[in-house]
């Protein structure tokens, strides 16, 4: 999960790295008492999971308490890139004497963790990367041994940054973010800017975290997860214990295995339709999850037919159909499902559904079959999805044309 | 010939006593695996539905000659699992196990890698191997599987797999084996061990490699690919996937323009490998290789 700025630098502040005094305030005159408490001037910073918040106007200056009251009124409310602001963060304004870089994450490919150091902060380090490639010094850490004292001494002269005011206390801090990241199980622990302040203080001006969700048993990450779901179709999801991500399209989806669900999502993509959802009901297809995913796909306005694509392998065919015809009399679905089904005992499956065939109920043998037949039905219902009779079109989504054999 | 594993192969169950585990193994024997032994430190002595239980990984070895271990374990034992049965020497571990933390699955690979060197690890999170008519460890359907072919299946998906598996049986080609690698961010075998592995293995005479979007494994494979010999067709799932949004898999992102479906495809078809537009479609290519050859 990804945490907002001011979760990231609570999270980071309670690991011991030096972070600005702030609040978290969602009014007006919330932002003026936390300003008077903190002391002017402020600054009042938009909590969105977005970047680019500081070219939106989502970041400003406060010297008083009318000038807070001000930005508050003009940053809660904004819409930045699509993400409502809901919540202000309010911290002490610094004077700053130079802006640095610093992250951690894993490599993938190297199968170990990876931690970027650069003396040029405050802007896209993946351009400062490109244009200067020694401006950024790369480092790879072991997953057992941790970052030690030497290699991050040597780190921090690689990266030029042995003109700081204090050596001694940026290895500190980037050894207490280095136990942020391993002991707080994150994923990206990002600090741009690491600022040195005028009075000569390291601070972590910024904080971007994201944290292994897969890790959440071992920690009390409630708080954090309790911000997380701003779709509504989600969190619905989550509550019955789904696999679920949300998109902008009309197809309504319902695969067994995230590959598979994927892979319907594309291939809708592909026939010229769009997907509403990524849902991955897991393995078989009993009644109960079934009737669940079928819930949650119908309750969402934007879809106007569901494709359910399941491949049945250790759960037989004929189980998964009947599976879908209970799950069907559980629930009242409003739009008209697609079936598809393969798998262990297909053919048998498939003469379950047929004698529940309808116009509200089809099945087709194949996924491409199905999709093209949820992508008619959904253009029928009047939404924007392909229109019928017109071969669908290569969207921008669409697959380039590469790697076939001649 | 085979990979990985063989019809010799003798198996311990981390987990045999839980109900995935049980449920699980017991399906293996049946398939015709010998599943030696299980642990549980518990309940060591005892047995389930005839193979015996073990307090550790070193006695199930030691008593019944077990060389590799099946991971049925919760995600939160997984780590401790993976070491013990590591030092306990058996050749692969295969981790059927979803939802290990990133940083668990960071130090079990480093751990393996360089304190037992003669251990393979398999996933987390994967379906595990299946070399048909001979050895099925893990959750796959057997059934939908069909030996003595020519062809060499590596996954990151599972469902992805047992379609390919499934069509290609219908369509009569048989398979040496196939590896499920899982959809984690850090796998313990990699499409490259695994298209090295199929590459020395004379029966092996087509790979099918199926990825998805995340990470840059299907890159690192096109590179690969061009040292083979033997014919590599592909499948890459994930085209309309959002960027950061995580697509099931603890693996499957798009993080900003890295790990993308386009890439990987565009880097595969640089590399001469027929990718399929989708999975039916890859499995009818795999096939028309097959009967070419």
């Amino acid at each position: 999960m990804d945490l907002y700025e001011y979760q990231g630098k609570q999270f980071l502040a309670s690991l011991g790295v030096p972070t600005p005094a702030g609040e978290a305030v969602d009014d007006p005159e919330a932002v003026v008492a936390a300003a008077e408490r903190l002391g002017f001037p402020v600054v009042v910073k938009a909590q969105v999971r977005v970047g680019g918040r500081g070219k939106a106007g989502g970041i400003r200056v406060a010297t008083d308490a009318g000038e807070a009251r001000a930005a508050a009124g003009a940053i809660l409310g904004m819409d930045i890139s699509g993400h409502r602001v809901e919540r202000v963060w309010v911290e002490r304004a610094w004077d700053i004497a130079a802006e640095h870089y610093v992250s951690f994450t894993l490599d993938r490919a190297a199968r170990c963790h990876l931690g970027l150091l650069s003396a040029r902060g405050g802007v896209d380090i993946e351009a400062v990367a490109a244009e200067v490639p020694g401006a950024v010094a790369r480092l790879h850490i072991d997953p057992i041994d941790g970052l030690s004292l030497a290699q991050c001494r040597e780190w921090v002269s690689t990266a030029a940054l042995d003109d700081v005011p204090s050596v001694d206390a940026l290895v500190e801090l980037l050894g207490r973010l280095w136990i942020a990241y391993s002991e707080g199980d994150a994923e990206l622990v990002e600090v741009n800017p690491l600022v040195v302040t005028a009075g000569g203080e390291l601070v972590a001006l910024d904080a971007k975290v994201t944290l292994d969700d897969s890790a959440a048993f071992r920690h009390d990450w409630e708080d954090y997860a309790a911000t997380q779901a701003g779709d509504e179709r989600e969190r619905a999801a989550r509550a019955r214990g789904l696999q679920y991500v949300g998109l902008d399209g009309t197809v309504g989806i319902i695969a067994n295995g995230a590959g598979l669900a994927m892979s319907t999502i594309d291939v809708v993509s592909q026939v010229g339709g769009t997907a509403a959802n990524f849902l991955d009901i897991g393995g078989g297809a009993k009644a109960e999850v079934m009737a669940a995913a079928l819930e949650v796909v119908n309750a969402d306005p934007k879809v106007t037919v569901i494709f359910v694509n399941i491949f049945g392998g250790i759960t037989r065919g004929e189980e998964v159909a009947k599976g879908i015809v209970a799950a069907l009399g559980r629930v009242a679905i409003t739009s008209p499902i697609v079936v598809r089904l393969d798998g262990t005992n297909a053919a048998e499956g498939r003469t379950i559904l047929a004698a529940h065939e309808s116009e509200r109920l089809l099945s087709r043998p194949t996924m491409v079959d199905a999709a093209r037949a949820a992508v008619e039905l959904a253009a029928r219902s009047g939404w924007p999805s392909g229109a019928p009779g017109v071969a669908p079109a290569e969207g921008p989504a669409g697959r380039p044309d590469v790697g076939r054999v001649p | 010939m085979t990979i990985l594993v063989d019809e010799h192969t003798k198996v311990v169950y981390q987990g045999l006593t839980g109900s995935q585990g049980r449920f699980y193994g017991l399906r293996n024997r049946a398939y015709g695996t010998q599943v030696v032994a299980g642990t549980n430190p518990r309940k060591a002595g005892t047995d389930v539905e005839g193979v015996p239980v073990f307090a550790t990984v070193g006695e199930a070895v030691q008593a019944t000659g077990a060389t590799v271990s099946c991971i049925f374990v919760p995600a939160p034992g997984v780590l401790p699992a993976v070491l013990e049965a590591a030092g306990a020497g058996v050749e692969l571990v295969v981790v059927i196990t979803e939802g290990v933390p990133t940083h668990d699955q960071a130090r079990m690979f480093a751990t393996v890698s360089r304190d037992f060197p003669a251990t393979r690890l398999l996933g987390p999170n994967c379906p595990g191997v299946i070399s048909p008519g001979r050895c099925n460890i893990g959750i796959t359907a057997g059934e939908i599987a069909r030996g003595d072919g020519p062809v060499g299946i590596v996954s990151r998906s599972g469902t992805l797999t047992y379609q390919a598996l499934h069509e290609l049986t219908q369509a009569g080609v048989g398979q040496t084996t196939c590896v499920g690698i899982g959809g984690d961010p850090v796998p313990g075998t990699t499409f490259v061990d695994c298209l090295a592995l199929f590459e020395a293995d004379p029966d092996t005479r087509v790979v099918m490699l199926i990825g998805e979007i995340g990470g840059s494994a299907e890159e690192e494979a096109a590179e690969y690919v061009g040292q083979m010999a033997t014919p590599v067709v592909g499948y890459v799932a994930g085209l309309s996937a959002p960027v950061g949004r995580r697509m099931g898999h603890a693996g499957a992102i798009v993080s900003g323009s890295r790990g993308t479906a386009r890439a990987k495809i565009e880097a595969l078809g640089r590399a001469g490998v027929a990718v399929g537009r989708d999975p039916s479609e890859a499995a009818r290519l795999v096939a028309e290789v097959v009967a070419g050859l």
